[in-house]
């Protein structure tokens, strides 16, 4: 059938972790405009969710680390993490093995991944899950990205990955969603966390929002050097929100939410593609 | 490649609760297979948190070790913070800090508090 759904959300653990020490008035609307995309999510129908995390060594280490993974497995489980520490009890997760591996197959026509029949998901996939599909009704197809450990793939490869990963939509019969989730600037797991660079947020999402390639892939404007300086290491997840633009193929998109939680550690964002 | 190994052992604790369990019981024990230098083995089983973050522990695992030995968030913030006070900068990698030893990100009540 072809992508019937695409957009990005935050993934940060003190989402739910931490939820009791953020501003109830803020984290309220937020948690309002998760909702709204879960039900827009479940509108279109998807038969796969293609969901796109960032790694944070959970799954994969520097003994041998992929730019690029997907998931192919009828089951994974999560969260890793303590259930306590991040507000999710740890459960298994449905995926699809079969849709996985054609997914996969046409993606490898142009990009090379690592496939992985195990996968232990961590705040990356479980916070979104956790709000978008609350009884975990639609199957996933777990993504990870490398933004963690460098190198990491440059942002031009995350754009032909993105479009790899539409191709396989387009070609598969199923209707499949895909999310990216992530922070933009943050700098999490550090002193710093919950320094946030809003203003670089926002401009990093308009770009977004008009699907503007030469300006998100800005090799002055969003180097890793200069990504780091102004977002910090967790700015290098802008990463798999540069994979849904690719995917969306030169549709626009909506900033539904994006302001900063600072006990979350990021600018807490919602954002869709229209692609009608 | 010290570094390597402090952060290869927290990558497996972090996802195996089998070994999870046998730290709890022992932490030297299961220590012992890793490359690691007597400065790492001390900070570990510790824990210090400051240490540890010094020599350039990546702060996704440092976090869930921090959490596993049942230190609340605000905590490990501080001990971090504390760590580059008494150790000196962060010696690798692309976990460090930007803010002042004594600044104050996130005030501990956020509803109540600024950020910066
Ligand atoms: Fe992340």
């Amino acid at each position: 059938m072809s992508l019937v759904f695409a957009g990005v959300c935050s993934h940060a653990p003190g989402i739910t972790g931490r939820a009791h020490m953020a501003d109830p008035e803020v984290r309220d609307r937020f948690y309002e405009s998760f909702h709204q995309m879960s039900r827009d999510l479940h509108a279109a129908q998807p038969d796969a969710l293609v969901i796109i995390a960032a790694e944070h060594f959970a799954n994969f280490f520097m003994n041998n680390m992929p730019s690029f993974a997907i998931g192919m497995a009828d089951t994974y489980e999560g969260p890793i993490e303590d259930p306590g520490w991040l507000g999710i009890q740890r459960r298994q997760v449905r995926g699809n093995r079969d849709i996985s591996q054609r997914f996969i197959a046409e993606v490898m026509n142009s990009t090379d991944i690592a496939y992985a029949e195990e996968w232990k998901f961590d705040h990356g996939i479980m916070v979104p899950l956790h709000f978008l599909t609350p009884d975990y009704d639609i199957p996933v197809i777990p993504v990870n990205v490398n933004c963690q450990g460098p190198p990491l793939a440059p942002l031009h490869r995350a754009w032909a990955f993105g479009e790899a990963m539409r191709r396989a939509c387009d070609a598969l019969p199923e209707r499949i969603a895909i999310i990216g989730t992530g922070g933009i600037s943050h700098w999490p797991a550090t002193p710093d966390s919950g320094k946030i660079n809003k203003a670089w947020d926002h401009e990093f999402m308009r770009l977004w929002c008009a699907n503007d390639k030469d300006a998100l892939l800005n090799a002055e404007k969003y180097n890793d050097l200069q990504v780091y300086s102004d977002a910090g290491q967790g700015g290098f997840e802008i990463r798999t929100f540069i994979t849904v633009a690719a995917a969306a193929g030169g549709a626009k998109g909506t900033v539904h939410f994006c302001e900063p939680i600072p006990i979350f550690a990021v600018s807490c964002t919602v954002a869709t593609y229209d692609l009608a | 490649m010290t570094l390597y190994a402090v952060q290869k052992f927290l990558y497996e604790l972090n996802r195996t609760p089998s070994l999870q369990t046998a730290y709890s019981n022992n932490r030297h024990a299961v220590l012992e297979p890793y490359d690691l230098t007597e400065e790492e083995q001390e900070a570990l089983v510790a824990p210090d948190i400051g240490k540890l973050f010094h020599i350039g522990v990546n702060g996704q695992i440092l976090m869930h070790f921090a959490a596993f030995h049942h230190i609340e968030w605000q905590d490990y913030l501080q001990r971090m913070r504390d760590g580059i006070a008494t150790y000196g900068p962060v010696r690798e990698g692309v976990y460090a800090m930007t803010t002042g030893i004594d600044e104050v990100v996130v005030a501990h009540n956020e509803a109540g508090g600024g950020s910066s």
